[in-house]
């Protein structure tokens, strides 16, 4: 019981911290910032160990945090493999595929008002369904190997990015235009230097909306069928043969490459569209 | 309604190339029908037929292109084939007094549809508390919105298999729950995210006006920032129950779950059946659009009455 009580004495202890942190008069400060919600995530990760150790679950069930540590340290030629399957060639190059694909198409449809009119509706529309459901399909046409994975991804990617661009590209008002057409500026160059531009924010909020899409449709797939690695097959291969410690190591390479994919959107957003207000702050 | 004449034309332009695609998908099946039947194709063994292209095939074997339109098992389905299977599995299923038997996508879509509502409920709680949370307690804005963001960038389908080990690990009978959590798990952030923006959208001098009226925090919140945060909670709850339909169906697909539509797919997988698969798919996208129309509906009417500009 020892360890669930000290568990539970560290997240009083932490909360009071940082409820007087965010009371105090530097809680607008960057190191605040940044400690605040870490100490937050440390404090999950000790109450798990804690109830786990405390009342003495079964491993099989829930194995704690130090153990899927020892796990991750030991295994982590199988996690780089199956990293490199899932996410190297799967998520990353279907990723890429789907939304170059998606934003050369909004740019082509977007010379027409007809087509962006017939089309954001029903891109909309897809854009809400459960594409993960094609994955089968796709598994079957394509093979058991990255390239069904990747063509899953670039299904999923592909609708909410044109959406997004789509939508972006009729962000700049009448008198930009006008503006550039007064300095007599033909199409392709107000399209590089106004409208481009101008729908940066709005692409990258598809790019960011299409990481965490990409993960989710590469680990589907391959529940579907997939070579003896990658991190959907390692799971519910784990899941079923009861490792389930390797099954959570395999889980955190997959937030951990999720949040540092976001991460890395997130970044080059705040590079490009420096200028825009919600990136100034 | 200015749009329908530019959306009708692009779905029959959709359904043009589907039809297109269908050729070349299912040349391959096609022959192989013919040479069991007896006819002569070019080249003449299924082998023979995997060395040379779909395009060749069907320059070699005019006359079997059509065969491809009505196989039983296709790589690709017209969209003719799909409806008439979807027309058989819910109407036709319907009209014989069997809506609820185990083969009716009626049957298969009220299971998803349960779990989607119990996940679109549960979800809904969490992100509308943590929202309320968020807005008053400067702590938790500042600990718990990393750590939503984060939460979301998790694939969740990685642990779909864990949290239904887990939870028949400890007791829980059945699907349901570990499905309802799942869609739960993909619902809550945009309601989170909807309503913290919604809250916060009163402006100063409206929250000053309710100080010179001497209102108490809980009048504040009741009468200014809830009802200025329906519009925002509308919107994301339109995204949120599409968020809790996919992850209703991400919890049927990968963990071998009998019923529900993501079920009717896993086993059209198993089976070989793609008819079955698209049919499950077009009622998962059917469904879908169904209640993100009904709260559309319920949004318009509820802002309407409160007064709000449309």
């Amino acid at each position: 019981m020892n360890a669930l009580v000290f568990a539970l004495v560290f997240w009083l202890g932490a909360w009071a911290l940082n409820a007087a942190l965010a009371r105090s008069r530097w809680h607008a400060t960057r190191p605040v910032r940044i400690f605040v919600p870490v100490l937050f995530g440390v404090t999950l990760l000790v109450l798990w160990e804690g109830i786990v150790r405390g009342l003495d679950v079964s491993p099989v069930i829930l194995p704690a945090p130090s153990r899927v540590a020892q796990t991750f340290v030991v295994s982590t030629d199988t996690l780089w493999l199956d990293f490199r399957q899932t996410v190297l060639k799967g998520a990353l190059s279907g990723y890429l595929i789907g939304c170059i694909a998606a934003f050369l198409t909004a740019i082509a449809i977007d010379r027409s008002s007809f087509l962006t009119r017939g089309l954001l509706p029903i891109g909309n529309f897809v854009a809400a369904l459960p594409i993960v459901g094609i994955a089968p399909i796709l598994v079957s046409w394509f093979g058991f190997d990255w390239h069904s994975k990747a063509a899953v991804v670039v299904v999923m990617v592909f609708f909410p990015m044109l959406v997004n661009t789509v939508q972006g590209l009729r962000e700049t008002d009448p008198m930009q235009r006008d503006l550039m057409r007064t300095y007599a500026a033909g199409y392709l160059q107000t399209l590089v230097k106004l409208r481009l531009p101008a729908a940066m924010p709005f692409v990258f909020n598809g790019l960011k909306i299409a990481t965490t899409l990409a993960l989710i449709g590469a680990i589907v797939a391959e529940y579907f069928g997939s070579p003896i690695y990658g991190m959907g097959f390692r799971i519910s291969t784990g899941v079923g043969s009861l490792s389930i410690d390797l099954v959570w190591a395999e889980i955190a390479v997959a937030a951990l490459a999720g949040t540092v994919f976001y991460g890395l959107v997130a970044w080059a957003e705040r590079l490009v569209t420096f200028w825009h207000p919600s990136q100034r702050g | 309604m200015r749009n329908t004449w530019p959306v009708l034309v692009v779905l029959g332009a959709i359904a043009a190339l589907w039809y297109l695609a269908v050729a070349p998908m299912n040349i391959r099946g096609a022959l192989d029908q013919a040479e069991r039947a007896g006819a002569v194709v070019a080249p003449e063994t299924p082998k023979a037929r995997q060395e040379v292209s779909v395009w060749r095939l069907m320059i070699d074997n005019p006359d079997h292109i059509a065969a491809g339109y009505s196989l039983d098992r296709p790589r690709l389905p017209t969209p003719v084939q799909v409806g008439e299977e979807l027309w058989k599995s819910t109407v036709g299923m319907a009209l014989r007094g069997r809506a609820m038997s185990k083969r009716s996508l009626i049957y298969h879509g009220w299971v998803t549809l349960q779990a989607t509502l119990w996940g679109f409920l549960l979800g809904t709680a969490v992100g509308i508390l943590g929202a309320v949370a968020i807005v008053h307690w400067r702590v938790m804005d500042m600990s718990l919105m990393p750590w939503a963001i984060i939460s979301q960038t998790v694939p969740i389908v990685a642990l779909a298999p864990m949290i239904i080990v887990v939870s028949a690990q400890i007791g829980i009978e059945g699907r349901a729950i570990p499905k309802a959590i799942i869609s739960a798990y993909l619902c809550y952030f945009p309601v989170l995210v909807g309503m913290v923006k919604g809250l916060r959208a009163p402006t100063v001098s409206q929250i000053d006006l309710l100080k010179t009226y001497n209102a108490s925090a809980l009048q504040g919140f009741l009468k200014l920032r809830v009802p200025a945060s329906l519009p925002y909670l509308f919107t994301s709850l339109k995204v949120g129950i599409a968020a809790a339909l996919v992850g209703t169906i991400v919890g049927e697909l990968p963990t071998g779950a009998i019923s529900g539509l993501g079920a009717r797919i896993l086993i059209g997988d198993q089976f070989g059946t793609p008819l079955a698969i698209w049919a499950a798919l077009v009622a998962a996208a059917i469904l879908a659009g169904v209640l993100v129309t009904l709260l559309d509906l319920l949004q318009k009417i509820t802002l309407k009455r409160m007064g709000f500009r449309q």
